[in-house]
Parts: structure tokens; sequence; C-alpha cells
């Protein structure tokens, strides 16, 4: 016997919700996400009217999902916002040059306009040769850091005020787990934020209106709604720490459906003790970005990578800041220390 | 990279020697019979010392439990619990040095007949801990955990607490202690209506006595078999396990719990209890003091040494414990929370072993002082079943607020209809959460007519408004809830009587004070 949708009580289910188990029919789920995603966004005031907003689109299902649903909400509700696509080239073969394909077919297909920045123009590196020094073990790091301060760069280009990404409910609750492994108390505190908050000038505020959507549903979303995109893990990936708290994370979904959104509701509770040492924002001396330390992570990175040390930044660096700044050469024994690289 | 503080030695160092030929690093003539901390020797004698040292630092630096103060050792029979009663032996024996001064006694709960052991398997192992007990020459009580459907309702009372910890010096405190002591006064939170019907409970000899009634025993297997998943089986047991703890306690005098959490279990604890959505409560269930029971606190001696010091120095030293089966015995990887994060745990620090000790030092800076007031001057409301503050004021844009709204448009019969209504198609645990909606948002004040249709829970709605978050999904995986114990349910309709009261009078009342919460 069908099982009736429990939403409109009329049609016909068609698929099961993972986050709530509730059975609907295609109509009533589109309409229930969309208008989650609005709740989100209304109860967080996300957004105020005539903004620009850039979408950190990768060609991925989180960012083209974004994109449409944002589209839709726009229209719907009047947001009045101007919105456009903003993507970043990291410079890695067979994966990023694929998907930034589907993101200039996003570009037809929603008429947004579309801006692309590169680590090759910005910082003069791509990821290939960055992990050929580099290893496979780190550059996610390198990654993750340069394309920060990518999409930044980009929307200072183009004059936005806010970006957002496509950061699911998964994201949130794998980042809680890792930075809970990892002992990052700084991080812990602020990573449950739905959105950053500006310091100062030269720093566009991000938020996150997919926080409390789950990775399946925005799975099922693409799939009814016939959404194209591009679904390939990045090849140098397999050994990031963040692996480990994703598997952990999909059993934990299997055992208990709801241990995502309350893996999220722990980290927006968890209260610290004053008195806690945390890193106060400051800006680089070198670039002007904002950075907690003398020097910003890209610059440190960046200069490991210039003098073909790839282990600068990875690990306590803040002594080398001052020497880094001066542009003085490094003792011998620090230099054999930052040049072990692991394959 | 595991760590965001991690030095990055980079050079390939050589391979370490075997430990028979190293030395012990302490006292470097002895040579090392086991190591600890990854490259660190210790000879039998050092590794004593280290040992011992290590829980009388703990007990000194935490200057929480007062000489002359009346102690109970929560013993399970398992390796931790034992190391720690055996340590409480050395610490109290006369001939050591500056020994602790405290008055301890023993506790064991005897849980074979929620997992459904015969009664010959409990009686073996009650006799086997007999003769551990009787060794130390303590006073013990051994409780079947049958016991919980003879508990008052008065165990989930919030007491106000006897003394403001963080506020006065040791000194002071020491002092006003002993002062009471002597003066033989009562404490002011312990409320004569408590002297009811527990003088039965006092069995410091189980096998003499009878065994539990059967109906108890049936009572319980019921609990049991009306949760339906192994998580909240275990969050349950636990839960229960600590009240009945904390009324022996009371009752019986005492003003301490020692329980014997080591720093690998511990570990686990927090990230499932991370997993479970017990965020706001972290601090509480893992730090070294656990202040929730304003008049009893827990204290968590062992929180330092990891299992592997405590199974060796349990060999090395012949510390006597006896093994007794638990919930998740035998169970597979995957079948509860509890034991997924353990296996998990377990796993990652063979890869990193640095990971158990991170957890560690994280769960040291988590706020671990009783839960700031809240803006508007009412002490926070407790939750009935673990006693902690309630996290559930589903402020705009957090993940309940968000889980809400999710249950609420999945149901919701066509655009316009109010929260509350409900066909005769929904099933009715969906029925009683979106009604949990709507008594999360009015304080459990009105979510009683959603739930008249459907006859089945009708407790179900507002005993979740007096829930914490993550005891709620405990609650939500029972099939009824008509099997939890008495003292539960008539403590719910306890405080619900009580709000209305306060809603009905609240324009009169001039002092939100704590006489008047519920």
């Amino acid at each position: 016997m069908p099982v009736t949708c429990s939403c409109c009580g009329e049609k016909r289910a068609v698929l099961k919700r993972p986050k709530t188990g509730h059975s609907l029919c295609k109509e009533c789920f589109f309409r229930t996400f969309e208008e989650e995603v609005h709740q989100t966004i209304v109860s967080a005031k996300l957004f105020n009217q005539g903004e620009t907003v850039a979408i950190g689109a990768s060609g991925g299902k989180d960012s083209t999902v974004l994109a449409h649903v944002l589209k839709v909400l726009n229209e719907r509700y009047d947001y009045g916002l101007k919105l456009l696509l903003l993507s970043v080239d990291e410079g890695i073969t067979g994966y990023r040059d694929d998907s930034l394909e589907t993101v200039k077919r996003n570009q037809q297909q929603y008429e947004l306009p579309l801006k692309i920045v590169s680590y090759e123009e910005l910082y003069g590196w791509t990821m290939d040769a960055i992990v050929k020094q580099v290893g496979m073990k780190n550059n996610c790091t390198f990654c993750g850091v340069f394309r920060r301060q990518a999409l930044d760069r980009g929307a200072m280009m183009l004059k936005v005020d806010k970006i957002c990404t496509g950061h699911n409910a998964d994201d949130v609750a794998e980042t809680v787990l890792m930075n809970f492994l990892r002992g990052d108390i700084s991080r812990l505190r602020r990573c449950t934020a739905i959105s950053t908050t500006s310091e100062g000038e030269g720093l566009v505020p991000r938020c996150k209106p997919l926080k409390y959507a789950y990775e399946k549903e925005i799975v099922l979303y693409a799939y009814f709604k016939k959404l194209d995109y591009f679904s390939t893990e990045c090849i140098y990936s397999p050994n990031a720490y963040r692996g480990h708290a994703r598997a952990f994370l999909k059993d934990l979904e299997a055992i208990r459906p709801s241990a995502i959104m309350d893996i999220i509701h722990s980290g927006e509770n968890l209260s610290f003790r004053e008195g806690v040492k945390m890193p106060m924002p400051g800006s680089c001396s070198r670039c002007g970005y904002i950075s907690s330390q003398t020097l910003c992570k890209s610059c440190v990175l960046l200069e490991g990578l210039n003098r073909g040390l790839p282990k600068l930044g990875i690990g306590k660096h803040h002594r080398l800041h001052g020497k880094i700044l001066a542009q003085q050469p490094l003792s011998e024994q620090e230099e054999r220390r930052l040049k072990a690289a692991d394959f | 990279m595991c760590q965001v503080d991690e030095e990055y030695s980079g050079l390939i160092r050589s391979k370490p020697s075997p430990i028979s030929y190293k030395k012990c690093v302490k006292c470097k003539h002895g040579s090392a019979v086991l190591t600890i901390r990854s490259g660190d020797g210790f000879c039998r004698g050092c590794f004593k010392d280290y040992f011992i040292h290590k829980f009388r630092a703990m007990l000194g630096k935490n200057r929480i439990i007062f000489p002359g103060e009346r102690v109970l050792l929560a013993v399970s029979g398992g390796l931790a619990s034992s190391s720690m009663l055996s340590q409480v032996q050395e610490g109290l024996s006369h001939d050591a040095s500056k020994k602790l001064r405290f008055i301890p006694g023993i506790i064991y709960v005897d849980e074979g007949g929620a997992i459904g052991l015969s009664t010959e398997e409990r009686k073996k192992t009650i006799s086997q801990l007999e003769d551990i007990f009787q060794n130390t020459s303590y006073p013990y009580h051994i409780v079947p955990f049958e016991e919980i459907f003879r508990l008052p309702a008065s165990v989930l009372e919030t007491m106000r607490p006897t003394s403001d910890h963080s506020v006065s010096s040791y000194k002071w405190a020491v002092a006003q202690f002993t002062q009471d002591i002597r003066t033989g006064q009562s404490r002011e939170s312990r409320d004569p209506s408590l002297e009811d019907c527990f003088s039965g409970l006092d069995t410091r000899d189980w096998s003499q006595k009878l065994p539990p009634s059967a109906d108890h025993t049936e009572a319980l297997k019921l609990l049991f078999a009306s949760v339906k998943t192994l998580t909240a089986k275990e969050d349950l047991l636990q839960t229960l396990r600590l009240h009945l703890i904390l009324y022996v306690a009371r009752q019986a005098g005492y003003t301490k719990i020692m329980v014997g959490d080591s720093c690998s279990r511990l570990a686990v604890k927090l990230l499932s209890s991370i997993a479970l959505g017990r965020g706001a409560a972290l601090a509480m269930d893992t730090g070294f003091s656990d202040p929730r029971y304003d008049d009893v606190i827990i204290v968590r001696p062992m929180r330092d040494y990891s299992s592997k010091e405590i199974a060796f120095y349990n060999r090395m030293f012949s510390v006597p414990s006896v093994f007794s089966p638990s919930l998740d015995t035998m169970a597979p990887d995957k079948a509860s929370i509890q034991r997924l994060t353990e296996t998990f745990l377990t796993k990652l620090q063979t890869d990193f072993p640095s990971t158990v000790s991170t957890i560690y030092r994280t769960s040291e800076k988590l706020h671990t002082a009783h839960p700031p007031q809240s803006s508007d001057a009412h002490p926070a409301a407790r939750c009935l079943l673990c006693l902690c503050a309630l996290d559930t004021t589903a402020d705009d844009c957090s993940a309940l607020h968000a889980t809400l709204q999710s249950e609420w448009l999945s149901q919701n019969r066509g655009r316009g209809n109010s929260p509350v209504a409900s066909g005769p198609n929904s099933a009715p645990d969906q029925c009683c959460s979106s009604v949990r909606g709507c008594a999360t948002s009015v304080g459990g004040g009105g979510g009683g007519s959603c739930c008249s249709s459907s006859n089945q829970m009708p407790v179900s709605s507002d005993l979740m408004a007096l829930l914490c978050y993550s005891c709620r999904l405990t609650i939500k995986d029972m099939a009824t809830v008509a099997t939890l114990p008495q003292y539960v349910v008539t403590e719910a309709d306890r405080r619900k009587r009580r709000h209305v009261m306060k809603k009905e009078i609240s324009q009169y009342l001039l002092d939100d004070n704590e006489d008047l919460q519920s």
C-alpha cells in the first residue's frame, strides 16, 4: 500500500527525509527544503535588502544547490539581492578543470555573472606544483588557507557585500568533531557560527545559509530537481585528517540520524572557562590581511614554498616570523628541519 | 598535524632499543619494566611511587575533600574502580606519609537485573566482591539496581548548595565543615521530609537478605525492553544508577562520591557526549568535580590515569578486581554511539598517539563552575533526569530551532495550518514530537490538547518540556514512558503543577528566588 505524503496528505510519497524520517512527495519536499533555508536566512538575519552577494561556487552539489535555492528564494521572498558566482581555480588537473566547466554551465543556466580567480595569478603556485614540493600529507592545509584568501580577494575585486558558501550540516558537524579531536579551542568556539564577523577593513563577511541542511537532503534535492553537478573527490584528499572525522560521522548517522544536529547543538552550547588564552585578530605585517600573528598563514606558507622549505607553516613557526620579515636566511638546523617532505 | 600545537621534528629517529635494556628514567639504576607515555621506562618501585603520587596530587591540587569528611567510593568491580579502592587504602594506611584524612565507605550497584543475568551469577559476583570489601574493613553497601523502584521523588529535587565553593577559600570551607560536624548541625539543605521509606535500603549484606522482589526485577526488565536503542539504554542506565548512588549517599550521610573514571574512559565519554547533544553539560560530566547535585559532589580522582597504567598497576601489584558484564559487553562495534566512539578513539589513538591526551586537555579548559545565571535573573531550570541546566531555549537560529522547524514543516498539512494541528493519519510519535515543538516555545504550558487524539502517551509531551536536549533523545527512543520508575513520574507531575501555579500568579511575584523555582 503506497504511503501518502505526511505533509499534504494527498500525493504519494516518493522519498523519506533523512533528517526527520517523514515520507514526503516531491513538491512538498522542495517546498520544505526551500522553506527551511529561508527560515535560516531570516532568523539569522543573514542578508539585507539590496546587498550584493557572491556565492562561492565550486561546481559541486552544495554550491549548485545553494545557487539554485538562493535564486528561487530571492525571487519568491523578494530579498532584493544581487547574486553572482565566484569560483576559485586551484590548479588541480583532472579535478578542478572539470568542475569549472560545471560552474560555467551553472552560470548559463542561472544567468548569473561569474568570476574565476586562480592560485596561479594570485600566488604564482598551482596545487599540482605545491603537492610536488610538499608531498601527499599536509597539502590540504595549503589549499584551504590559500582558498580562503582567494575568495576574499575575489570578493573585494567584485566589490560585494557578503560571501556565502555551501557548507552543510555534515560539514559543520565534521568541523566540530575535528577541532575537538585536535584540541583547537579557539576554532571550536567559532566554528558553529553561521556567519563570520567582519573585523575592520579588507574583510568580507561570509555566511552559510545551508548550515542546517543535511548533505543527503541536498543530494535528494539536486536529484529530483535534475540539477547538474560535478561529483568527484579531490585526488589529493585521501590522507586528510578530516577523513577520520567524516567516517565517524557517517557511522554515527547510521546509528542515530539526528546525531548530526545533536553535534551542532553541542558545539553551539560549549562553554569555556575564562582565562583560556585566545588569539586576538590583528593584521599581517606583509600583506595586511587579517591575522592573529605577525605574519598571516598564507604569507608563511608562500614563503616556505618560495624558499624550498615546505614544512614552514606546518607546525610551530612563530619564532621564525621575525626572520622571514627581515628576509634573513634561516640557520642551517632550521632549514634542515623544514625541508623534509613526506610522500 | 593531528594537533594544533604539535612540534614537528622532521628527522627520522633511530629505532628505539627494546625496553629490557633500558634503565628507569627516574632512578636511573633499576631496569625498566614498562613504558609510560611512549618512551619513558619505569622500574617497578618508581612506577608504584609515580602511581601513588598522582592520586595524592590529584586530590591535593583540587582541594575538595575536607579532612574528616565521609566519602562514598562507587566501585563496580572493574579495573579502574578497584585500583581507586586500593589507592584509598594506601593513602589512609598508617605508614603513609601525610596520610589522607577522610572516612570512606563503599557502594556497589548490582545491575544484573537490567542485563538479564541469573540470580546465581549475581550471587557469585556479589560474594567475590564482598570478600574484597571485607578485606578493606570499610563499611559497604551492596544495592541491587531494582531499588530504583523504591526511590522517593525527592531524590530529583534541586537542593540549595551548602556552601559556595568558588568564593570561599579552602581553609574557611574546612573550618565551616568541622564546625558543622562538631555542633552536630544537620545541613540546611537536608529536608526532614527526606526521612521516609528508605530505612530498609541500607543493605549491608545482600545475600542474606531476600533478593529484590520478582516484581521489581520484572519491572526492570520491562523498562529496559521498552527502550529501543542500545544508546538510549546505556544512557538511561547511567542516569538512574547515579540517582541510586546519590540517594544512598544522602541517606547514609556521605557528602562526596568518588567514581573511578580513567582518562581513556573519559575521552570516550567526552566524544560520545558531543554526539549525544550534551555539549552544555560536558564540563560537569567529565570534570574533576561534578556539582550538579548541590549537596553531594561527585569526584573523579582517577581521571589522569590511562587504562594502560591502571591495568599494569593492577597486574604488577595484585589488586583484586571482579569482571561483571554490562549492557554493551560483546556488542558489535556499531551497536551504540558509546561503543562506536570507543572503537573509533582506540583506532585513532594507534595512528595518532596524542589523541586521548589532547582530548583530556581540552576537557580541562571547559567551564566547570556552576552555570552562570541567565540574564533575567532566573536560576536556570534543571533537567528532570540528569539535573543539568536546561539547554533547550530555542534561540533564533540554533540547531534546536532548525530541528523544530523541520519537524513542523514536514507535517504541515498544506499552507497556513497552525503548528498544533494533526490529522488522523499522523503516527503518535510524530504528533507528540510536533507538540514538543510548541511545548518548548511556550515553556511547557500548553501542549496537551494535541495528544488527546492519540491516547498512547499522554505524559510524553509534557515530560519532554522538563528535559534537556539529550535526555529528550533518550526518552524519544522509549516505546512508552509508563515503565519509568515511579519517582520520575511523580517528580515530573509535581514540577508541572508548580509551573502552572507559577504562571497563574506570575504577575504578583516580586522576586524570583530559589524557593519559588520548581
